[in-house]
Parts: C-alpha cells; structure tokens; sequence
C-alpha cells in the first residue's frame, strides 16, 4: 500500500508540474486550478504550524497545565483576539492596539540592529587602509570599494541638482551601480535556471525514470 | 505572419531551448568539475575548525520554491557538522523549513547508517513565527521562546540541550536562507548582537547583496550563494552530491543564456541600422 | 482613544526595546523578554487574521459565483483538507488531535499532512517559481540590449559572472599564464564581485538603512500613523 501509495503522489507530482508549466504556452483551466490549489494549500500550511509551532507551545499548553505561573500570557492571549477585529469592520480599531505594540517593537528593533549592522559596521568596514595590503590586487580592490561606495551614497542621497564636478561623484557611483547589477542579474539566471533544473530532475528522474 | 505571433512564436523556440538545453545534460552528464571560491572555503572553515562536542545551530529559512538550490547545501553542512561531531539545533523562520529540516536530516542519516541519534546529535526545534525579534528573545532564553521541540518533548528534558541557556550558547549559527526572516536577521542578532559567529547559505539571487557583509569585522563568516557553492560545498567534503550532479545543466544553460543574449543584441543592431538607413533614405 | 492610545502605545513599547539596549538590566531586560514573547504570540494571530480574510474573501467569491468561482472553491476544498488533517493527526513528529495517526501512516506512508506536503505542495511551489528560469531565458533575448556605456558595463559584468560561475569557467582561460591570474575567469568574477559589486550593494545598504531608522523612529514617535489604517 505505501508503495502504491508513493506512486500515486509522484503521478500527482507530475500532474501539478506539467499543469503549472502549461502557463508557458497560454493561461489555461489546468493552470488556474492548480495556481488555486496552492493557495489553499499554503494558507492550510502556514495556518497549522502557527498552531503547532507556537500558539500550542507557547501559549495555549503553558496556560493550561500551568496556569499560576503563565497568568501574564493572557495579556497576548487578549492582544491576539483584539486582532482579530479586524475583520468587522465596526470594531476594526479593536485592533490598532495590538499592532501597535507589535509595531512599535519591531521597528524599535529593526532600528537598533540596521544601525549596528546595516550602518556603522559597514562604515567601518569600509575605511579601510588600502595600502595595508601586498597584493596589489588588495590595494587596488580597496580602493574601489571606498571609491564606489561613496560615490553611490554620494549619487543616492544629494539630490541637489548636479552639474559640472558635482556631477562627477554621482557619475562613478552610477558605474558602480551598474556593475553591481549586471553582477546581481547573472546571479539571477543562476538561481532560475536552478529552480527549472530541480523540476526538470523530477519529471526525468522520479515520474518518467530515464535518469537513473 | 503578424509581429505579434511573430514574438510569440519566439518566445515559445526560447522556452522550448532552454528545457532542452537543461535536460540533456541531466540525462546525460558531462562530468564537469567546479572550482572552489573563497567564499566557500570560508564558510568550510567555520565548519572544520570548530572544536568536537560543540552544539551548533542551523536555521532552515527557505521553503521547496528554493530546494535545488539550498537543500543540498543544508545536506552537505549538516554532513560536515556531524563528522566533526558537532550536535545540531534545527530551527526555521519559515514554516516549511522545519519539514525541509527533517528531510535533510532523513537523507544524511543514510551516510551515517541511521546512528545519529534524535536528542544527543540533534534536534529539531521547528517554527516561530516573529523573525529578528523571536532571534533577539533567543538570546535571553532559548527555553522561552522553544518550551518544546517538534515532537512535544519538554526543552529541558531534550539531553544535548542541557548548558544551553540561550543562542549565546551556540558555537555558531548557519542560516540556509530564502529571504527575510532569514541570514540577514541572523547577522544583525547572532553575530552584531551576541558576537556569534554566523555563516549562510543564499539563493544565488541574492548572494550579491550578502557581500558587503563579507568584511573583516567578519559579519559572515563565508557564504554558500547558489547552486555552484553548494557543488562547492560538496566538492570539500569529497563526493558528488546533488548540486555536483546538477552543475552540468546549469553550466549549459547559462551558455545557452549568453548566445541568446547575443542573438537578441545582433538582431537589435541590425533593426538599429535599418532604421537608419530608412531615415538617411527618407532624407 | 481610538487612534491616541495606539500611538502612545507604539511609543511606549519602542522606547521601552530602545532604553532595554543600552541598560539591559531589570527591570528593562525583563520588560524586553516579555514584550518579545508576546510578540510571536500577538504575531501568530495576525497569521490567523491573514487566513481569515483570504478564505473568507474566496468565500464570496464562490457564493457570489464571480468569474473562475469553481477554482476558487478548489482552493477552499484544498485549504479545508489541509487544515482537518493537520488538525487531526499533526504532521511531522508533532501530533495532532486524534494522536500520531500511526495507522493511516502505515497507509500512506507518511503522515497525511506530510503527504500532501510532498507530493503536492513541493511541486506546486517549486514549479510556480521554476517558470521564472523561462521567462528570465525570454527577457535575456528581447531586453538585455546594448545602447549606451552605462548598459555596456552591466552587460559585461553579466556576461562575466554568468560564464565565470559556470563548470567551464576554469577551462576557458587556462591557456591564460599565471602570472595574469586575475584575468582567469573565476578570479576575475570573484574580484568583480568583492570590490566593485561589494562597493555598489554597500551603497544600497548603508542608504536604505538611513531609510529604515528614519521611518523606525516616525513610527515611535508618532509621526507616521499609516500601519493604523483609515477612520477615527
């Protein structure tokens, strides 16, 4: 039975690829139909294991089998059903409450470590003494990456009209700029033709059987 | 024939080049060997130079959309970590990571014969929602944020987990990432935060953007971007897994990309120079 | 009090994160643990809300008999049986109501949800991104075109780092001598992508970090309301 049962799911397999890869040729049933089906099986996903993972761990079995200690979670126990009221749209600002907490730390957070990692640490990485290096491949890299990172924040952040010598920083880092993304777009047809790789491996290998 | 069924048509011949550009290969490989990056290297180093005994901590970030790509990284790192005896804590910022989890641990236990064993080698923590914040609680308190593992078993009664108070604990912390949450938040939190040494392995999309990251202050201790580090990867560890397999449809493909970049540039050049020639003419 | 008690709220909970970093003792340490556990909690139903109004918007959907209802009532159908089997009998090594599910396991396999997990859900998520790699093939023929100095060097850059991260990379200039290593495929992309491509994403970087502590601190203080959505 289970083997029987492994066939059939990888006959399903191939069903739900082929139906998603018609959309090559036009929008077609098979296509909306499996698009749907994804939806819905990835909102039933997401929902279980925000029940599994966390709401039954770390709520629900703390406030049931250790109340005297946990009585504090009814406090997000109240956040999250104020949430919830969201979707009347009477009581729609029930909810401002609980999203504003979680915004507020969230972004108190998100502030605190973009400034560290984002910011400072990478102005420190930055300034460094090119010439601290013997390789002149070292050096020469060096000093590109001050160059081009100034000159980027340069061309990011003056927005004042920029003419004559001011134009110039703005210029480089617009190179700059421009190398990073021819860069970035060579990396993304690797990650694509990844991604076409792993589905074209499946039909051969597990459904059709000619790679061994 | 009109120039819109004329681009359609085109279009159909390029899809259709490329599925056989990346198939053949599959079906027939050509045994092509890839050269190690630095980046790689670095990344194996963090691996190979920590101490035996150590627990360290992978974070499944990533969800089937990105398999190809991380899965055999994740395979290849838990492999290494476990021959240098290190005790592994699974955790996941994405829902789907902790299946992807379990499914690497499945397949390397093969190479082990099945002897690693669930609570001394490792765990699998599973899911939180909540991102850099839930990493940022971690660091006060593991048991706080994991009361339980996936299985239901009580933190503290999870053997390998005993001394391991919070992330602070961990040896270090190797996110395999789709996105955000992901290494980013890693960096920020484990490494900015509690000065834990962090490595990554990203989609080649956005391995790019990783870089800057890559620095003396050691941020990221190496990065696995994409495919090609992962047959990298699997390259140090002596054998030709999945990405190895994979890198000679890739190797294909991407050639097949750069003539259809130059198809593409030639054809405009010559409209280009019709146009002007129709221009001078009409002059 | 409706949009008030948010704000303050907002800031209260910011400030209290912000004071906890640089004096992360009690109470301030303290105060930050429990705000961040209640986080994941208060985070987990706004999961649920998503759920909610997806599902109930596909509801109408099919009650209203709209265009393509039928597809939408094969999401809701896949949703549900999603759902009850998850409920039911749990997935991986979790268990769910009725228990492990040992015995239709031993049917299929693996559990129902992990079943579904595999032989639908993985190939449906990863083929959907998978027609990105025939689109992207697409976009390289019709749009990548040379036309001034500035697309020359991304070309260039591109046509470098496609080729440079492939199998034959190493093959194609190894009649290059060593002593001109730098211009060995490889190599060349790995120092395109240390200095001049590091340069650039630090760029990117440090300005789109300015822009996050400047909307960070506009949210704790107050000054910018929108995440509170419309109405008084």
């Amino acid at each position: 039975m289970p083997e029987f049962m492994a066939v059939l799911g990888i006959w399903l397999g191939a069903f739900f690829t082929l139906s998603i890869f018609s959309f090559l040729y036009k929008d077609n049933p098979f296509y909306k139909l499996a698009e749907q089906i994804f939806v819905g099986l990835s909102a039933g996903y997401w929902l279980i294991y925000s029940i599994f993972n966390v709401l039954v761990p770390n709520l629900i079995t703390k406030l049931f089998f250790d109340f005297g200690n946990n009585i504090i979670l009814l406090v997000p126990l109240a956040l999250g059903i104020m949430m919830l009221f969201r979707i009347i749209p009477s009581t729609q600002w029930v909810s401002r409450y609980p999203i504003a907490i979680v915004v507020g730390t969230s972004a108190a957070i998100a502030m605190l470590r973009t400034m560290q990692t984002n910011l400072l640490t990478q102005v420190t990485a930055t300034m460094v003494n090119p010439f601290q290096f013997s390789s002149p491949v070292a050096i020469v890299g060096t000093i590109l990456v001050i160059l081009g990172t100034i000159c980027g924040i340069y061309f990011f952040y003056f927005s004042k009209k920029q003419e004559g010598i001011y134009a110039v920083p703005s210029k480089i880092g617009i190179w700059f700029l421009m190398i990073s993304f021819g860069a970035s777009f060579g990396y993304t047809v690797m990650a694509r033709i990844s991604l076409l790789i792993g589905r074209l491996d499946f039909l051969l290998r597990d459904w059709l059987h000619i790679i061994k | 024939m009109t120039s819109i069924n004329r681009t359609v048509l085109e279009r159909r011949i390029v899809f259709l080049v490329l599925a056989i550009a990346v198939a053949l290969p599959l079906v027939f490989p050509l045994g092509l060997k890839t050269q190690v990056t630095p980046l790689t290297e670095k990344a194996y180093d963090l691996v190979e130079s920590t101490p035996a005994g150590s627990v360290v901590l992978l974070s499944f970030d990533y969800d089937p959309s990105t398999v190809t790509e991380l899965q055999p990284m994740a395979q290849a790192v838990i492999e290494h970590a476990w021959k240098k005896g290190h005790r592994i804590i699974a955790t996941a910022m994405w829902p789907q990571g902790s299946q992807m989890a379990d499914m690497a641990f499945a397949d390397v236990q093969g190479k082990f014969d099945n002897s690693k064993v669930y609570g001394l080698d490792y765990v699998n923590l599973g899911y939180k929602v909540g991102g850099m914040v839930t990493m940022q609680a971690m660091g006060r308190s593991m048991e706080a944020v994991y009361p339980k593992d996936m299985s239901g078993l009580d933190y503290k009664d999870i053997p390998m987990l005993t001394g391991i108070k919070s992330l602070q604990n961990v040896k270090y912390v190797f996110s395999f990432s789709a996105g955000d949450p992901g290494l980013t938040h890693w960096i920020m939190v484990a490494k900015d935060k509690y000065d834990i040494p962090v490595a990554g392995g990203t989609t080649a999309v956005s391995a790019p953007g990783f870089l800057p990251f890559v620095n003396d202050q050691m941020q990221l201790h190496g990065l696995l971007g994409g495919l090609k580090a992962a047959a990298e990867y699997e390259f140090l560890l002596g054998y030709e897994g999945a990405a190895s397999l994979n890198m000679n449809p890739q190797s294909v493909a991407h050639v097949l990309i750069l003539i259809l970049i130059a198809i593409g540039n030639v054809k405009a050049w010559r409209k280009r120079k019709s146009v002007q020639q129709e221009a001078s003419k009409n002059a | 009090m409706k949009r008030n008690i948010p704000l303050i709220l907002a800031f209260i909970s910011g400030m209290l994160v912000i004071i906890s970093e640089f004096i992360p003792h009690y109470p301030f340490g303290l105060i930050e643990e429990t705000l961040t556990g209640w986080f994941m909690i208060v985070s987990s139903f706004a999961i649920l809300l998503g759920q909610i109004s997806l599902i109930s918007a596909n509801i109408n959907r099919v009650v209203e008999k709209s265009q393509n209802w039928q597809y939408y009532l094969a999401g809701l159908i896949s949703f549900a049986v999603m759902v009850t089997v998850g409920l039911l009998w749990g997935m991986e090594n979790t268990p769910g109501i009725l228990g492990q599910g040992a015995s239709i396991a031993a049917k299929l396999g693996s559990k129902p949800f992990d079943y579904i997990f595999e032989y639908a859900y993985m190939p449906l998520a990863s083929t959907m991104f998978a027609l990105l790699a025939f689109y992207i093939a697409s976009a390289a023929y019709r749009a990548f075109i040379i036309r001034n100095f500035e697309s020359n060097l991304l070309m260039i850059t591109a046509v470098i780092v496609i080729l440079g991260r492939t199998s034959f990379a190493t093959a194609l200039t190894s009649w290059i001598p060593k002593s001109l290593t730098l211009l060995h495929l490889p190599e060349l992309t790995d120092f395109i992508m240390q200095y001049p491509n590091t340069a650039a994403q630090r760029a990117i970087m440090i300005s789109a970090a300015l822009g996050v502590i400047g909307s960070s601190l506009r949210i704790i203080l107050g000054i910018e309301r929108s995440y509170l959505g419309g109405g008084k």
